[in-house]
């Protein structure tokens, strides 16, 4: 299977992806450039993390126009895989792929810090691997993660199950203390309506070797594998 | 054609909570402005533009808004005004 990496100007986790994709879960990965109109046959899109456009007038804003983002769009709308990490997940954000938006951490801190997140919903292209209820540790990294979105809207991801991953504690609590930027009913990732395109602030692909403090991303990528090849 | 040039103020749409705003305000108080309510902290964003006239240059500038300038979920805008430049 074959993951296309996007690099924007601005973007820095595009080659942890391409680490976690290639060296960890043993796929063939390319990087795709933001000019360019072809997605050179890739599978699956990672729209990765960073400061795209510098985050200029707001985070994925300019991004969400870019050549290759109008490709990743119509592959999205036709039912294609795409992971949108941390920059990624405001991308999709702002190109109306997910609903709602990231505002700046209630804190206004930016937050480097290790989190743990409960899975939702083990039935996804994503998570398929993981249990319901399955407490992660990954990175967060942001300044802007704070998820919102109207309250009908919010009713409605939950009623759909599209709420994926949650800020909970290591016990799998979902409290305001686990919380690391105020994101509404601690959402930490969000599907599309398809189940297609997912949307998460921490990072699975920095999450995928013991060495680094964690290897619980791996699944993640692996559901991918193991749903898309299918 | 004549150019204008139009002046667009950006806010959090009222209600959602502005941490920015928040903090502004905390600091005024600090400062001794005990009668502050409230403080927003939005964008303001200066676009000179080719039109018809004021009336287009306007609608320009809200579709502009619409699709780029402002967060639909997230923010309001307001035309402040539209001269000629």
């Amino acid at each position: 299977m074959k993951f296309g990496i996007v690099t924007f100007p601005g973007s820095n986790c595009d080659y942890d992806a391409f680490h976690a994709v290639t060296d960890v879960l043993g796929e063939e990965a390319t990087y795709l450039w933001h000019k360019d109109h072809d997605l050179q046959g890739s599978d699956v899109i990672v729209l990765p993390g960073g400061f795209s456009y510098g985050d200029y007038l707001r985070a994925g804003a300019i991004a969400r126009f870019s050549p290759i983002m109008q490709e990743i769009i119509s592959h999205a709308k036709s039912g294609g895989p795409v992971l949108g990490i941390c920059n990624g997940f405001q991308i999709a954000c702002e190109a109306g792929l997910l609903p709602g938006a990231l505002m700046r951490n209630s804190h206004l801190q930016f937050v480097s810090a290790e989190v743990r997140i409960r899975v939702e919903n083990a039935d996804t292209m994503f998570t398929n691997l993981y249990e319901c209820g399955d407490i992660l540790k990954m990175p967060v990294a942001h300044g802007d993660g704070r998820f919102v979105a109207p309250v009908a809207v919010l009713d409605a991801l939950e009623a759909e199950g599209r709420v994926i991953f949650r800020y909970a504690d290591a016990g799998g609590n979902i409290s305001a203390d686990a919380n690391p930027n105020g994101s509404e009913r601690n959402i930490a990732g969000v599907i599309s309506e398809g189940g297609n395109v997912l949307g998460m602030m921490p990072h699975p692909e920095r999450a995928c070797s013991p060495l680094l403090g964690s290897s619980d991303g791996v699944r993640l990528l692996e559901s991918i594998l193991a749903r898309v090849a299918a | 054609m004549a150019q204008f040039r139009i002046a667009v103020h950006i806010t959090p749409r009222k209600g959602l909570l502005d941490p920015q705003g928040n903090a502004v305000r905390d600091a005024l108080r600090t400062l001794g402005f005990d009668g502050v309510k409230e403080v927003h902290v939005g964008r303001y964003i200066i676009v000179e533009t080719d039109a018809y006239d004021a009336v287009s240059a306007e609608e320009t500038v809200a579709d502009m808004c619409k699709k780029l300038l402002a967060n639909p979920v997230t923010e309001d805008f307001e035309i402040e005004s539209s001269v000629h430049a």
